[in-house]
């Protein structure tokens, strides 16, 4: 299997607090990846540093084989790195439906086309939709995202990511803001439709038993550096990482 | 070399006639983020309030002297009175609102403050050109200066130093730096925030009188006479960052120099200096030299 | 029907009517309707940019640009031509915005408002600072033809009433197809989450620049039909406060259709020729206390739109 997503001794620091301290991972594309790591340990940096949204102090971040280090995050997005967000990034006054044609319309313009798709293929008011129905969504169309609750909105984030049609989406804790017993339907649904498309996914996620049975490899951190990396039930047993990362749920409460 | 002397002693004048304009707005804005349109009309207030009261005091027949004071208590009126009507009256009602809107909220106030002037002292000009010649001049080398402007440069300093010793030295000064780092906390901790928000308005309105005030005898004044102000002060403001009063006086100094030597050395960039100075700053440090961008978390 | 056919029908029902009504209306009104209409597409420009988030307080830069590129071209170049001068200060103004843009589109909320009436106050000075343009009383404007017809005699009233009904019509119309387009779908977007924008593969500047490019043009357009219909073009175009008044206008006519601003500019002319004639000096106490009432009675309606959602701090 080929690396879709390389990095090598990611660095990125604030002052004197190292968000990455060296971070070289190899993610294989038509994988599922979970990531974890407690309160701080540099998740979000990480998946920042990869989109283009932070410079790194040093290191390198490869797509594809290419190296896109310092790329602004239109341009890594273009390239097929999708992401969602921590705290859900929408439209607020538009609607679900116009949210999504928000990145529906920028593909359709990178085809050359004003109005319509572009070449002939679907038009983007019915790809979105499609996407709605899919998530599950289609009762919100026409509601503005701003009033939605906490959990359709991240799903909403999360679609907003899926529909422009990405080759890696990253996932920053998806399931944070939603009932312990919707999460896993949820993810179910959000694999579901990732599954659909064949695109290869990193997540990060709190819930161990999620991690558990929805990833097939597991990367933890633990302030700014991976401590362990393998199959879920290897990495999830692992000393340091019951100690770092699993034992301590009360630290993990105020996550998100 | 008398050209450099003239231009150090001019920019210095003008800088300090800057600083007055500017103090206030900056003040206003870093307490509670709201860029006061209005702040020209201010000025214009102080600027007749002076000319009325001066020359009340001099047909009165009292010491000319005395004019001097009578400049700052113009000020200081204008401030007790219209201070507390347009933040009790008006602003509080819109704290919380996004600064643009507050933006247009102190257009609407300029407007309407603009008319008022016109209602109370009507469109002809006042002349109170008296505290200007009282205190004749000085020659500096080859150049002579009225003593009045080396006056304003004093209230200049003065404003400048009790600024900061107010803000550092005192209670209300620390409570108003709380404020300012963070509203909401403050208002948690029992910090009385409305008062804050009272007093700096009521300060940052005698500050603008006081410039106008202080103007008044060097000018004919007119109504509009401040409607170009809020474009300059704004110019100096955002040099050294909107909400920092050392930023202001930096900016101050910094504009009343390069406006200076544009109007000795090349006349016609006397207005583009300014902006010129203004659009460099803002090119390389899009907040102002005192203030730094803030990263925002995703 | 769709919102894009109803609008268009609108517009194009309200054109024919105002056509018609020509005939009936005084000459005051004509000449009261052409220049409020000019003011109207400046206001128009002003939409598209509340729309993209922004508040500019120097349209009036590009207003003045456009008409006196229109006055210098009819007096200099003798080009006669109404339609040919609107488009050349549309373009002109469409010029100086996509230089200053690459400054502006780098600003947001109260840096671009002020950093825009900065750079029309640099204007302003160099208008009164150049005596070719006639320094501060700037100049006369050469009488235009339309198509081939002078603006003189009968048709002096005429012309410019139908030249500003006809540039107005086109304008919103081109606006509100252009809304509707991927493209100016982006401007919401950009006002409500610059992160999601660039996040889903679009350059938020680029989406800025172009939307004060349109805004300046309309602008230079409005500057053009005001200074065929005035006859005149001085400095004050550029100054802050005349800024100031399309913000005013734009602000009372609401963001949600594009004929308001027209219908806004249109009733401001009327009330502002009342007020020269009966109260000179409450005229802008009115207008003060007419935008306080809105923005203070319609606090979430039409101000949610300045409201952007920064994210909630984790
Ligand atoms: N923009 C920033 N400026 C300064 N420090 C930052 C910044 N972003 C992150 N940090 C710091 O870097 C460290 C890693 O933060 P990060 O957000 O990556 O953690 P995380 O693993 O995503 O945690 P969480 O589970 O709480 O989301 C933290 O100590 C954080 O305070
Ligand atoms: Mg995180």
């Amino acid at each position: 299997m080929s690396a879709i997503l390389e990095t090598e001794g990611l660095v990125k620091r604030f002052g004197a607090v190292a968000a990455a301290d060296g971070i070289s991972v190899r993610v294989e594309e038509g994988t599922v990846v979970g990531l974890i790591g407690g309160n701080g340990a540099g998740k979000t940096t990480f998946l920042n540093l990869v989109t283009g949204h932070l410079a790194p102090t040093s290191g390198t971040v490869r797509f594809e084989g290419r190296d896109i280090t310092g790329l602004p995050s239109r341009r890594i997005t273009r390239l097929g790195i999708c992401r969602s967000f921590q705290i859900p990034q929408v439209f607020a006054s538009l609607t679900a439906r116009e949210n999504l044609l928000v990145g529906l319309g920028i593909v359709a313009m990178g085809r050359g086309a004003f109005v319509g798709s572009g070449l002939g293929g679907e038009p983007p008011e019915e790809v979105a939709d499609r996407v709605l129905d899919r998530f599950h969504l289609a009762a919100h169309r026409d509601r503005p995202a701003g009033v939605l609750p906490e959990g359709v909105r991240k799903l909403l984030d999360v679609a907003m990511a899926l529909s422009v049609k990405p080759r890696i989406l990253l996932l920053d804790e998806p399931t944070s803001g939603v009932s312990a017993d919707e999460k896993f339907a949820l993810m179910d649904l959000v694999l579901g439709a990732i599954r659909e498309e064949r695109v290869t996914v990193l997540f990060v996620e709190h819930d161990m038993e999620l991690v558990r049975t929805c990833t097939e490899r597991v990367l933890a951190f633990h302030e700014g550096r991976v401590i362990a990396d393998g199959p879920p039930a290897a990495v999830l047993e692992a000393p340091e990482v019951r100690r770092l990362v699993v034992g301590e749920p009360g630290l993990r409460e105020g996550a998100c | 070399m008398s050209t450099l002397a003239a231009v150090l002693a001019d920019g210095m004048i003008y800088a300090a006639w800057l600083f007055l304009i500017a103090a206030g707005l900056t003040m206003i804005y870093g307490v509670m983020r709201i860029l006061n349109m209005a702040h020209g009309s201010l000025y214009t207030l102080g600027a007749y309030t002076a000319a009325s009261l001066v020359g009340a005091w001099l047909r009165g027949g009292h010491p000319p002297l005395g004019s001097f004071l009578v400049l700052g208590a113009a000020a200081l009126l204008v401030g007790l009175v219209v201070g507390p009507i347009v933040e009790r009256g008006l602003l509080r009602f819109t704290y919380g609102r996004d600064e643009v809107v507050l933006v247009l909220v102190t257009y609407a106030l300029f407007l309407i403050l603009e008319d008022l002037v016109k209602l109370v002292w009507g469109v002809e000009s006042y002349y109170v050109t008296e505290p200007y010649g009282l205190l004749g001049t000085v020659d500096l080398g080859p150049l002579t200066y009225p003593i009045y402007s080396g006056l304003v440069v004093l209230a200049a300093i003065a404003v400048g130093l009790a600024l900061r010793w107010g803000i550092e030295r005192t209670r209300a000064g620390k409570l108003l730096v709380a404020v300012i780092h963070d509203r909401e906390v403050s208002a948690a901790l029992g910090i009385d925030v409305s008062r804050v928000f009272l007093v700096t308005f009521t300060v940052g309105t005698t500050l603008a009188a006081l410039g106008g005030a202080l103007t008044a005898p060097t000018v004919a004044v007119v109504p509009g006479m401040g409607v170009e102000v809020i474009v300059l002060a704004f110019a100096v403001v955002v040099i050294g960052g909107l909400g920092s009063v050392p930023g202001a006086a930096l900016g101050a100094v910094l504009v009343g120099l390069v406006r200076s030597a544009a109007v000795h050395l090349l006349p016609q960039l006397e207005l583009f200096s300014i902006y010129l100075v203004m659009a460099l700053v803002l090119a390389v440090r899009p907040r102002g030299l005192f203030v730094a961008a803030e990263a925002r978390k995703i | 029907m769709s919102d894009a056919r109803r609008t268009a029908l609108g517009l194009l029902a309200a054109f024919a009517v105002a056509v018609a009504a020509a005939p009936l209306l005084p000459r005051w009104a004509l000449f009261l309707v052409a220049v409020a209409l000019g003011r109207g597409l400046v206001a128009l420009g002003l939409l598209l940019l509340i729309r993209t988030g922004l508040v500019s307080f120097g349209q009036g830069l590009f207003f003045a640009v456009g008409a006196y590129a229109a006055g210098t071209a009819g007096s200099r170049l003798h080009v006669g031509d109404a339609v040919a001068l609107v488009l050349l200060g549309a373009v002109a103004a469409a010029a100086v915005a996509g230089v200053l843009g690459l400054l502006l589109a780098r600003y947001r909320t109260i840096f671009f408002a002020m950093l825009s009436l900065a750079f029309s106050m640099i204007a302003y000075g160099l208008l009164v600072e150049s005596p070719a343009l006639g320094s501060t009383d700037g100049f006369n404007v050469h009488p235009a033809t339309v198509a081939g017809v002078p603006f003189a005699g009968r048709a002096e009233a005429y012309a410019p009433y139908l030249l500003a009904l006809a540039v107005a019509a086109a304008a919103a119309l081109a606006l509100d197809r252009f809304q509707r387009t991927h493209l100016g779908r982006l401007a919401p977007a950009v006002r409500e989450n610059e992160l999601r924008v660039e996040y889903m593969g679009a350059s938020v500047r680029n989406v800025v620049h172009l939307n004060l490019v349109i805004a300046a043009a309309l602008a230079g357009a409005g500057g053009a039909v005001t200074a065929l219909a005035v006859g005149h073009i001085d400095p004050e175009m550029a100054y802050w406060t005349t800024s100031g008044e399309f913000v005013f206008v734009t602000i009372v006519a609401g963001t949600s259709s594009v004929a308001a601003p027209f219908a806004g500019a249109i009733l401001l002319e009327l009330l502002r020729s009342y007020a020269v004639q009966h109260a000179p000096n409450t005229w802008q106490l009115v207008m003060g206390a007419t935008m306080l009432g809105i923005i203070l009675a319609l606090p979430g309606g039409l101000w949610s739109i300045f409201t952007r959602r920064r994210g909630a701090r984790p």
